[in-house]
């Protein structure tokens, strides 16, 4: 246990040092304080609560962004050890291999999830000190929602890391995955798609397992149970199941496959040559 | 100590060790020697276990360095032929050793000192920012201070001054009883006074080994 939690430390550590986690953090900080005015103007317009409405916008925003950072900045990390020879020398030590990589993996969670949370922090601060009230129930889903992403994309890039030959591969297949499911998240996409005349169950199939999709529905379905601004999937999966049981769902479904990526991962690097 | 049976690992085609046979005991200081592109890195690499033989065993005091790797590594130290950019600071990487391996940080800064490195001056400097002779002067002073039975060296002094490699090699002179230490060199006349062995290999093979 305590080489697991060693090895998370100094991942952490070094992370926090690297200028990509300055960047990340300075991107999810940014767009928070742009929201903010967005956000506390716009609710004079609209009549909503300002900082749901903020919330709503950062959210949809990192659907975008959480995603590709994970993978871009996790994707290397075994594979980028691996092709400058790190490995072959932090290795060489008695530490299981299993301690190594759940070690890295924990870390780089820490270091992803981190920022995250913190803006949201931030914004319920200022929604508090600008005398919002704060939605909790929201809150707490949507910070759970944004663990569940993060796992899901964590896994994803820990799988890809443990099998690609060098780290530049790494990041196009990051790319090429990041791509794919952002495309199927688009309404514009999935409308054609029942324009076409797809079998209905196939759409909602392909939507449900996309957990960007997934995060987007439940995320927006949280701030309008009306689904106004959402399109026909959501209408259909909200029309199977409760909106609570959706909720729960689009939290445990990407941890899970976050966790499942993760231990293929795992598999593979036991498997395969170490350097 | 290190029993190696039979042992061929390829990369696609290319076969880097082709049945590769030859024991390791304690007391043998060994030189391994060959040309480039040999298969010495190879070699030392399965004993390490990070690679997994097509056929053949490693065995190091019976145990196999991929299912046993816990338990043989206790009893390993390495030094690899280029120094990675590994970019914890100094003190970190002492931390992880210390932690993980057990390795008195006193006895890695005895060491350092020993071999002319200055640790604490450098305690928070990344380790990818020492110069390539001061990263390798680290590295052994790990070596030293993991007080191991089975000591590895792969091409350690390629960036050594020459005040340098007669400390190394007086460090270990002091450190070899008892042990089995297994030197990559292509320089001989350098190791010959700490030698009793001295391998050659050869696409893959080894073509000669005499004992001295
Ligand atoms: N990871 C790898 N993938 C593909 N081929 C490899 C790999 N590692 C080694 N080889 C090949 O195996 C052969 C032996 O390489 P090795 O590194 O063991 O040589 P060496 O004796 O250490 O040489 P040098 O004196 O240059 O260090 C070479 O032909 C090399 O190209
Ligand atoms: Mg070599």
């Amino acid at each position: 246990m305590k080489n697991l939690f060693l090895i998370a430390y100094l991942d952490l550590k070094e992370s926090i040092r690297a200028k990509w986690f300055l960047v990340y953090s300075l991107v999810f900080g940014g767009l928070i304080a742009l929201f903010f005015i967005a956000g506390v103007t716009e609710s004079q317009v609209m009549g909503f609560s300002g900082l749901s409405r903020l919330l709503l916008m950062y959210i949809q925003v990192t659907i975008v962004i959480l995603p590709i950072f994970i993978l871009v900045t996790t994707v290397r990390s075994i594979s980028g050890d691996r092709d400058s020879h790190i490995l072959e020398y932090m290795l060489c030590f008695p530490i299981s291999l299993k301690q190594y990589y759940w070690g890295k993996v924990i870390g780089r969670f820490i270091t992803v999830y981190l920022p995250v949370l913190f803006a949201m922090v931030v914004a319920v601060a200022y929604g508090f000190f600008k005398g919002a009230s704060i939605p909790w129930d929201i809150f707490f889903l949507y910070t759970g929602l944004l663990f569940a992403l993060s796992s899901a994309f964590l896994g994803i890039a820990f799988f890809i890391s443990s099998f690609v030959k060098s780290s530049e591969v790494a990041l196009g297949i990051a790319f090429f995955i990041w791509i794919i499911l952002l495309a199927f998240i688009d309404i514009a996409l999935i409308s054609l798609m029942m324009q076409q005349r797809m079998n209905e169950e196939l759409i909602i199939f392909i939507a449900m397992i996309n957990p960007m999709e997934i995060f987007r529905v439940a995320a927006i379905s949280l701030f309008d149970p009306e689904l106004t601004v959402m399109g026909p999937v959501a209408f259909y999966i909200l029309d199977s199941m409760s909106q609570a049981t959706f909720v729960f769902v689009s939290i445990v479904y990407p941890l899970a496959l976050g966790l499942i990526f993760a231990f293929l991962g795992f598999k593979i690097f036991e498997r395969k040559d170490l350097v | 100590m290190i029993k190696i049976s039979d042992l061929t690992k390829k990369f696609g085609s290319n076969v880097s060790l082709d049945k590769v046979n030859i024991e390791f005991n304690k007391n043998e200081s060994i030189a391994l020697m060959g040309a480039n592109g040999a298969g010495k890195t190879t070699l030392i690499r399965s004993i390490l276990g990070y690679y997994h033989p097509d056929s053949g065993e490693v065995l190091i005091n019976g145990l196999n360095p991929v299912k046993d790797r816990v338990k043989v590594l206790q009893n390993v130290s390495f030094v690899p032929q280029l120094p990675p950019p590994i970019k914890l600071s100094l003190d970190e990487l002492m931390q992880y050793i210390g932690i993980g391996a057990s390795v008195d940080k006193e006895l890695i800064m005895y060491y350092a000192n020993e071999m002319k490195l200055d640790i604490k001056a450098n305690l928070n400097k990344s380790f990818f920012k020492l110069s390539g002779g001061m990263k390798q002067k680290m590295l052994i002073a790990i070596s030293l201070a993991k007080n191991s039975d089975i000591i590895i060296y792969d091409e350690p002094t390629a960036n050594l001054d020459p005040k340098a490699r007669d400390d190394f090699y007086r460090l270990l002179k002091q450190n070899e009883n008892e042990k089995v230490l297994l030197f990559v060199t292509h320089r001989l006349e350098e190791v010959k006074d700490l030698v009793n062995r001295q391998v050659y290999m050869d696409l893959g093979g080894i073509t000669s080994d005499e004992r001295l």
